[in-house]
């Protein structure tokens, strides 16, 4: 089975019988084979219908939606959802099975030799970092959220789908484990490199997990398709830069590292008194974060530090105001907006 | 000595049915030739049969499910309040239940004897199971947030369970009274074989003649009828009680 | 007590009674009646159960399946049977009839209420994950509502062989109710011993089906109605 396959959506529509407005109005979007797509909009924006259109959960009334180049809607549904993997946010783990029966569901669908099946099983508890001797035997009510959370990506992982769809999979786990959650799955996702869609209401959710966001205004419309630094800098309109919030310059700070930004040169900062103030940053620190501790430094400028620990430069708050006004005066790329599938590669060596 | 007592009122009620089938003075045709239903039969002797026996087998059935109910509101609000009394008041209550009627009106005629009081005491111990645990579902029910409130506010222990617990319980309470109340009124129709009352007595009157049909249906469409009447107005007196539970759907 | 000496004395005797040969012992009867009584209920089950499964997988009917259970308890084993009597009269097929009648009804209320009650979420991951209405029936829904689906059969069960019992009073024999409704030739003490045998043998049946559905009832859910009882999961123990 391919390891990742690009989907794209044409023209998709969904009209609930009896209901005048549509659920979906005329999606159109790809998401490249191996990248995270994050459907972000508030209620009653149809994300999840969207995301349930792919598996054919609900019936599509008009467009088409192409899987790896082929179209879903000729495809046998049962068939078609053992090729996706699908999380939702109560996760479903069915009580009534082991945590290995639960990961083996669909590959026992598939009718995989048991052989198979067991060491898929043992390969994707390793992967989610569960001892399998362990936890293989071990119920859905003997696990902690976290756990019952990462049992089923595992799950949805199974049979090794090409496209995973993830309907707000950490909605219903506290801030700070919901961080850790997300983390590991970035880490997964790098090991993995499936096709997500991946569907939340939190606009800083979306800004970290996805490669592509796609956010939906109310009556199932796209607003703008578009990677989230470009989504952060140049709201395609008002809705789009409400949605995404007043701090969106703060955010789209807290994308770039110091690593990316053309700091002050080393030998004019020697001359400076303030070089050697109490601020060193490692490269790793993310722009936002420097700017924090600038702040709480009364503004000092902070110096840089490479990975030897050796000063390579200086940032000042200047050099950030000018970051982030070059970034907004820059023409929006072309394809921004629906349809867009040209991946635009954007740092902040594109300012100063 | 009960023994003797047992085959004296088996006696006694074999010595009140007419050896002759109870056709009544004035004999249709239908009745001779002992059709299907005569309702010249029922209109005749709805005074002197039948009526009696509804009004016995409603008596019967108030009787046990008020006092049912009584005791299983002290059961269940023990044990919404000692947890640990849950348990072995269901095993017991269970058994109770599941010995079939029959057995446990002879089992009772025992020590008891054959008498209104046995009938009493095994119609109410078949509805302790289904009072106690719907009482106690009920009660189990009400939301902790709302309890919490309750406190919150000053209530004591018991204005919370009289103001807030048990009307909040009062679906479910109601719900067990109609599987109770109909429950009952079906297994009084068992009761005449140990004491002479309630829809059974013409039932078994008939069975005895042939058996005469018209009274075997008349008195089984009276049990049936009474029991689904019943439940008929329980559902009204809910609703009368609880309007909170129907306000929610607008 | 002296009468429940008498019964158990007739009891030990196995129904049989000084100066009358050739009644049936009490072992035969009871045979007889646990024989009447299941096919009964085997019958209703073999109705029932796909009905109220079916109606629960597709979440209709909810209030006939209900409604059926109330009138169902609403009819007198001895009214049904005597209105069988006078309409078909009475034999093995009017019994079993009647068994039946009373006890679909319970069973096709709890099957659906089990099914309709399988939390819907574990229903959509099934289906998302490609499973056919037949293979989440299997797989997830019974599964999941073993313990509803058997407290019906249970009910069922209890209210078959109480009114195998009461079939006697209307006539029909092959039964221990047969003792108890033959005051005459039994004498008290043995319609009290008949009685005494015939709640036994309701009570072996309640626990025998309750250790067969301990038996079904898998592992995980046992655990996870330890887990809902006990105080809730803060998630404090990830990772």
């Amino acid at each position: 089975m391919a390891q990742a396959a690009e989907l794209e959506l044409r023209g998709v529509s969904k009209r609930y019988a009896g209901q005048r407005e549509p659920a979906i109005h005329g999606l159109s979007f790809t998401v490249p084979a191996g990248d995270v797509c994050v459907l972000v909009g508030p209620s009653g924006s149809g994300k999840t219908t969207a995301l349930r259109l792919i598996n054919r959960m609900i019936p599509t009334t008009s467009g088409d939606i192409l899987l790896g180049g082929r179209s879903v809607l000729e495809r046998e549904p049962k068939e078609l959802r053992r090729e996706i993997g699908y999380v939702i946010q109560q996760i479903g783990l069915f009580p009534h099975q082991t945590v290995g029966e639960n990961i083996a569901t669909v590959p026992r669908l598939l009718g995989w030799h048991k052989d198979r099946i067991h060491a898929r099983v043992t390969e994707l508890l390793e992967l989610i970092d569960l001892d399998p001797a362990e936890m293989r035997e071990r119920y859905p009510a003997q696990l902690s959220g976290g756990q019952r959370q990462r049992v089923g990506v595992a799950r949805a992982l199974a049979a090794d789908p090409p496209l995973m769809l993830m309907d707000e999979p950490f909605g219903a786990i506290d801030p700070i484990n919901r961080g850790r959650l997300q983390d590991e799955f970035l880490r997964l996702q790098a090991k993995v490199k499936k096709t997500v869609v991946f569907v939340t209401h939190d606009i800083d959710e979306a800004i970290k997990m996805g490669d592509r966001i796609a956010i939906l205004r109310e009556g199932g419309v796209l607003a703008q398709y578009d990677t989230p630094r470009e989504i952060l800098t140049h709201p395609a309109d008002d809705f789009v830069a409400q949605f995404v919030g007043a701090d969106r310059g703060l955010k789209r700070l807290a994308l770039t590292t110091l690593a990316e930004v053309r700091l002050i040169e080393p030998d004019t900062m020697t001359r400076e008194p303030s070089a050697n103030g109490a601020l060193r940053l490692p490269r790793e620190t993310s722009v936002r974060d420097a700017l924090s501790l600038m702040l709480t430094a009364d503004g000092e400028p902070a110096s840089v530090l490479d990975d030897e620990g050796n000063v390579e430069g200086l940032l000042t708050l200047a050099l950030i105001e000018q970051m982030l006004s070059d970034e907004a005066a820059e023409a929006p790329h072309a394809g921004a907006g629906a349809g867009s599938s040209t991946v635009i590669e954007q740092t902040a060596e594109g300012g100063r | 000595m009960a023994a003797a007592a047992g085959s004296i009122v088996a006696s006694v009620v074999a010595a009140g049915e007419p050896v002759i089938p109870n056709y009544g003075a004035q004999s249709s045709s239908c009745v001779v030739h002992n059709h299907l239903f005569c309702t010249d039969w029922v209109s005749h002797n709805w005074g002197p049969v039948l009526w009696p026996a509804l009004r016995g087998h409603i008596l019967l059935a108030l009787v046990a499910v008020g006092i049912g109910f009584v005791i299983s509101l002290a059961l269940a609000l023990a044990a919404y309040r000692y947890g640990c009394l849950e348990r072995p008041t269901t095993v017991i209550t269970t058994i109770l239940y599941t010995i079939p009627s029959l057995a446990l009106f002879e089992l009772l005629v025992a020590p008891v004897g054959p008498n209104v009081y046995s009938a009493e005491i095994a119609l109410v111990s078949y509805t302790l199971l289904i009072l106690f645990r719907n009482i106690l579902t009920g009660l189990r029910g009400v939301p902790a947030e709302v309890l919490e409130a309750a406190e919150g506010m000053g209530m004591s222990r018991r204005q919370a369970l009289v103001r807030v617990e048990l009307p909040l319980a009062l679906p479910a309470i109601v719900a067990g009274l109609r599987i109770a109340v109909v429950t009952i009124i079906a297994l009084a129709t068992i009761v005449y074989t140990i004491y002479n009352a309630g829809l059974g007595v013409p039932i078994h009157t008939a069975l005895g003649e042939g058996p005469f049909k018209t009274e075997l249906i008349a008195a089984g469409g009276l049990a049936i009828l009474l029991a689904l009447t019943a439940d008929a107005l329980l559902v009204l007196v809910q609703r009368l009680l609880t309007p909170w539970t129907r306000a929610r759907a607008t | 007590m002296h009468e429940f000496l008498e019964a158990f004395r007739f009891i030990a005797h196995n129904g049989a009674i000084a100066g009358a040969p050739g009644l049936p012992t009490l072992t035969h009867l009871a045979l007889e009646t646990l024989r009447v009584a299941a096919i009964g209920l085997a019958i209703s089950v073999v109705i029932a159960v796909p009905l109220g499964v079916w109606l629960g997988h597709i979440h209709r009917g909810s209030f006939a399946a209900i409604n059926l259970g109330n009138i169902g308890r609403a009819l007198p084993s001895l009214a049904v049977l005597a209105i069988g009597d006078a309409i078909l009269g009475l034999g093995l097929t009017v019994v079993e009839l009647a068994l039946v009648v009373l006890a679909v009804p319970p069973i096709v209320t709890n099957a659906y209420l089990g099914v309709d009650g399988v939390d819907r979420d574990l229903v959509d991951a099934a289906r998302g994950m490609g499973m056919s209405g037949f293979e989440i029936i299997r797989r997830v829904e019974l599964p999941l509502a073993v313990g509803p689906l058997f407290a019906g059969i249970r009910t069922a069960a209890v209210f078959v062989v109480s009114t195998t019992t009461i079939a006697s009073l209307a006539g029909f024999s092959g039964s221990l109710g047969d003792v108890i409704a033959n005051e005459t030739s039994y004498h008290f003490s043995g319609v009290l011993g008949a009685a005494i045998c015939v709640a036994a043998l309701a009570l072996a049946v309640e626990g025998v089906l309750t250790l067969v559905q301990r038996v079904l009832t898998p592992r995980g859910l046992r655990l996870a109605e330890h887990e809902r009882s006990g105080p809730l999961d803060p998630e404090a123990a990830i990772a």
